[in-house]
C-alpha cells in the first residue's frame, strides 16, 4: 500500500503527495464529483459530509459542510476556483466558515500519470508562516479539537 | 510540554533546505562548523548563521570538545515536531484509504 508524504516545501506551505492505484480520470472524478467526494473526504471517524457543492469552472465556487454525527457539531469551508485543467490541475482558494487561522489559503491540486498509477500532489499555501504552523499543529485542515482528541486517543490506544 | 513559540522556532528552522541538510549530516555524528560548511557552496559565517537558528530551536547543541566546538543533533525536539506532522499525515491517510476503496469500486464498474 502506498503511503502519504507530508512535507513543508517552504515556510508558508504544506504539501501532500500520495500514489493511487487507479487511472487519472477516476482520481479526478473522485475529487470533483460531489456524490463521490462525500464518500471519502470525511476527516476523523464519526464525521459525515451532508453538503458538497462543486461548480468546477474558473470563477466557480465550492462548498463543503461536515457534521459530527455524535454531537451535531458542524464545520464548513469553501472557496473559488482560480484554475481548472481537467484531469490535471486545480488551483482554488480555501477558507473555513469558522476559521481558527487567519487569511485565505490557496491550494494547488495536481494529478500526474505514472504507468497505471496516478500521483496526487496537493500544496496548500497559507497567509503566513504562523498560520501554516498552526494548521500543522491542529493536525488537520479542520479545527475541531474535540474530534481531534478522540482521534488521538484512538491512535494511541 | 512544549510551548507554541518553541514549536514555531522548530518549524521555521526546518523550513530551510540548507538547515535540513545540516541536520541530515549531523544525524551521522558530531561535526565542526568547518566540516559542516564543506559540502555547501557557502561561507563559514553563513553556515554559522544557520547553526544559530538550529540551536535557538533546540535542534542542535555544541558538543563536548570546546576547542573544535562540534555540533550535535538533539533528537527530542525534532521527534516532537515530527509527531505533529505525523498526526496531520494520519488524518489525511484516513481520507485517502477511503478513497483507495472507492477507486477500487469505480474500477470494477468500468
Amino acid at each position: 500500500m502506498s503511503t502519504l508524504k507530508v512535507t513543508t516545501p517552504s515556510d508558508r506551505e504544506i504539501a501532500l503527495t500520495r500514489e493511487f492505484n487507479a487511472p487519472r480520470q477516476l482520481v479526478w472524478d473522485a475529487h470533483t464529483k460531489p456524490e463521490l467526494v462525500k464518500k471519502w473526504l470525511l476527516g476523523p471517524p464519526g464525521w459525515s459530509m451532508p453538503v458538497c457543492k462543486i461548480d468546477l469552472r474558473v470563477g466557480g465556487t465550492y462548498r463543503f459542510e461536515w457534521r459530527n454525527d455524535a454531537d451535531g457539531t458542524t464545520m464548513a469551508m469553501g472557496g473559488t476556483y482560480k484554475e481548472v485543467k481537467p484531469i490535471e490541475r486545480i488551483v482554488q482558494t480555501e477558507k473555513f466558515d469558522d476559521p481558527w487561522y487567519e487569511g485565505e489559503a490557496v491550494s494547488t491540486f495536481t494529478l500526474r500519470e505514472q504507468g497505471i498509477k496516478t500521483i496526487l500532489t496537493t500544496t496548500v499555501r497559507y497567509a503566513s508562516k504562523a498560520v501554516r504552523d498552526s494548521v500543522i499543529k491542529s493536525g488537520m485542515t479542520t479545527g475541531v479539537e474535540q474530534s481531534f482528541d478522540r482521534l488521538e486517543k484512538e491512535l494511541l490506544s | 510540554m512544549q510551548s507554541t513559540a518553541r514549536l514555531d522556532r522548530i518549524f521555521a528552522a526546518l523550513a530551510d533546505p540548507t538547515r535540513r541538510a545540516i541536520l541530515a549530516r549531523l544525524a551521522g555524528g558530531e561535526r565542526s562548523v568547518m566540516e559542516l560548511a564543506e559540502p555547501f557552496d557557502m561561507s563559514q559565517p553563513a553556515i554559522s548563521k544557520h547553526l544559530k537558528v538550529l540551536e535557538r530551536a533546540g535542534l542542535i547543541s555544541g558538543g563536548r570538545d570546546r576547542q573544535r566546538r562540534p555540533r550535535k543533533i538533539e533528537p527530542k525536539p525534532l521527534a516532537q515536531a515530527t509527531k505533529w506532522l505525523e498526526r496531520y499525515r494520519k488524518l489525511w491517510e484516513g481520507n485517502y484509504q477511503r478513497l483507495d476503496a472507492l477507486l477500487e469500486e469505480l474500477k470494477e464498474k468500468e
